[in-house]
């Protein structure tokens, strides 16, 4: 009987061996998309897949955390765990996951998927592949998670729907279809190095430690199960770009272009995030500025050190991201709040307690720019005159961001930051330096770009009232607005109402 | 750099053209040291109309909650069109006053500065 195979022997069949050479087509025609981008590999064999994974073990270990992921959210469900939450309020944070992080998990899944039908390494294939079902078995698990909230709250009930239509929505979307509708390796380049490698800590910290810290167990579990997922994939967006940039010297400015642009993309993208962390949570285990200086100024500063001997530096606009990091979330939830009559979820003023604490956090930004800010909506909901924007915003061309950013770096915080290009006799409007220079690489692709309210405007969006397009939108009607004397706020204080009584029952009894 | 693409290239023509607005042109529209009202907004207006009605009708719809909107001394009103100060003449159209499609107005109250003062 043959002996048993080593792991590394077995990977090397059952990955490597699996290749062969093309005889009846030209290999170029095979493989048609991993040239035109002009990154040369002269040897797909030294690509090095630092996790060895077979397919045999790959199931196994996957089926092992579905089984432990699939009883705690049974059990959650079981035990009404949704009224163990800090606030209902906190919903709101979930309905951002699903609508804005969740269809990307799919896309990604789409993105790998086609990566491992056009790169013509075998050892690339496997990996794009496994990246691809991980990517699909995370959009399943988080479905299957928050279908217990969608019984309970509003907001939840069709993502998907939403994300390809929703104008906060087309932020996320936008990047993930820019990445998709690129080349193989920028879309790599983008997708696993500028999005999983540098900038994931500053999506999923949040996320998790945020349902961490406000009771949501069911969150924290799903989150915890993509987990050693999430570190394959890191792994695997720092070990593509050393791959690229060694295999030849023509590839490292293409890549650094890359690196730049989807570095700016994403982090607009965490926009939305620094906005939920700040403002959206209940109980903020820590602001968007102090996980900024962690993750992004202390580790990207210590992996771009790293990654000097390559060639590559740190991202261009960077020093901007930070700048703007004391006044990210205030400037975005500022959009959110005056927008979210027509949003799948509701927004309110801080509340007192919510405003000292971003204070504290915030002392050279706060008081100053923002607080006047919030109060002046507080005294105009007090008048019974809650501030709704009557208009719609202007968007960047590029992020798709309504333009709320200010001059920062040129030294004026309340000055909005308006950048323009002409392109094929028409206009462009972009919100940053790095926004603008994305648009001028590529201005045929951008010119393109599906911009909400423009869309709107030439009437592909259900009608011209806001009612239609809210149902163009597939909202229902308690899912928009205000926050206090919403639905999910009224029927939140009836079941504690309620429960209190309960305990009031028994302890008499 | 033209974009690169393994399609050959993208088609002629921009999305947001103006023969797509019906007839209207759009328009961006910001009132400066107001951060409260938000980023600008953007409206699909008629070119011929009258600089006046974007005055009396246009931004009122979008400032007049405000409360220094009462205050705003129209004579007074500074604009910058498109980056370029203008002094526009009420009862031409917003064409002849040199607004096109997407452009972009701005318009600051001197005196006035925001809720407080402080921009909002």
């Amino acid at each position: 009987m043959a002996k048993k195979l080593n792991m590394r022997k077995r990977y090397e069949l059952l990955t490597r061996g699996l290749g062969w050479e093309p005889t009846y087509q030209p290999k170029e025609k095979v493989f048609p998309q991993e040239s035109y981008e002009g990154i040369k590999i002269v040897d797909w064999d030294k690509w090095e897949d630092p996790f060895r994974l077979t397919a045999e073990a790959y199931w196994k270990y996957q089926a092992e955390k579905d089984k432990k992921l699939y009883a705690i959210i049974d059990s959650f469900a079981q035990n009404n765990g949704h009224l163990n939450l800090t606030n209902a309020s906190y919903i709101n944070a979930l309905k951002i996951f699903i609508q804005g992080v969740s269809p990307l998990e799919y896309g990604a899944h789409r993105g790998f998927a086609n990566l491992a039908r056009q790169f013509s390494g075998e050892g690339a294939q496997i990996a794009c592949q496994m990246q691809s079902i991980d990517e699909l078995r995370h959009v399943q698990t988080q479905i299957h998670t928050l279908s217990h909230y969608n019984k309970h709250f509003t907001g939840l009930h069709d993502p998907f729907h939403m994300h390809d239509r929703v104008w906060y929505l087309s932020v996320p979307k936008s990047y993930f279809d820019d990445a998709r509708s690129a080349g193989p390796f920028e879309f790599m380049t983008s997708i696993s190095f500028a999005f999983e490698y540098i900038l994931t800590n500053l999506l999923f910290v949040p996320f998790m430690s945020g349902a961490a810290h406000n009771g949501d167990m069911a969150t924290v579990t799903f989150g915890f199960s993509a987990q050693s997922d999430e570190s394959r994939h890191m792994t695997l967006g720092l070990e593509i770009i050393k791959f690229i940039v060694e295999q030849h010297e023509d590839n490292l400015e293409i890549v650094q272009g890359w690196i730049d642009k989807h570095f700016w993309r994403a982090y607009r993208v965490l926009g939305l995030v620094s906005a939920m962390q700040d403002y959206m949570l209940p109980d903020s285990p820590m602001s968007w500025k102090e996980a900024w200086d962690i993750y992004f100024v202390d580790n990207c500063g210590a992996l771009f050190k790293d990654l000097g001997r390559y060639g590559l530096r740190m991202p261009k606009f960077h020093e901007q991201a930070t700048e703007e990091s004391e006044h990210l979330s205030h400037q975005i939830y500022t959009v959110l709040y005056q927008f979210s009559h027509a949003a799948a979820f509701q927004t309110e003023v801080p509340s007192k307690e919510k405003m000292d604490w971003l204070s504290e956090k915030y002392p050279n930004t706060f008081d100053k720019y923002y607080r006047p800010r919030w109060e002046m909506y507080a005294q105009m909901e007090k008048e019974g005159k809650r501030y709704f924007n009557a208009g719609l915003p202007q968007v960047c061309q590029t992020c798709q961001v309504p333009m709320c950013f200010t001059d920062i770096s040129k030294g004026n915080p309340m000055e909005l930051s308006y950048r323009v290009s002409e392109f094929n006799g028409d206009k462009f409007h972009t919100c940053s330096d790095g926004c603008k220079s994305i648009f001028d690489h590529e201005p045929e692709k951008y010119a393109h770009a599906w911009i909400p309210p423009h869309q709107i405007f030439q009437g592909n969006c259900g009608g011209a009232e806001m009612p239609d397009v809210l149902k163009y939108y597939h909202f229902n009607e308690d899912d928009s607005g205000e926050y206090k004397g919403s639905a999910d706020d009224n029927s939140w204080k009836a079941a504690h109402h309620n429960s209190n009584d309960d305990n009031d029952i028994k302890e008499s009894a | 750099m033209a974009t690169k693409t393994n399609f050959g290239t993208y088609p002629v023509g921009n999305k947001d053209a103006i023969e797509n607005f019906h007839g209207n042109q759009l328009v961006y529209i910001a009132w400066d040291d107001h951060l409260s009202v938000g980023p600008a907004n953007v409206f699909p207006l008629p070119p011929e109309m009258p600089f006046g009605a974007l005055i009396s009708e246009v931004i009122p719809s979008i400032t007049s909650f405000h409360p220094d909107f009462e205050k705003i001394d129209w004579d007074k009103v500074q604009w910058n069109l498109d980056g370029k100060t203008i002094t526009p003449v009420a009862d031409q159209s917003i064409a002849d006053n040199g607004v096109s499609h997407k452009s972009l107005l701005r318009f600051k109250t001197p005196d006035l500065k925001g809720y407080q003062s402080t921009g909002n």
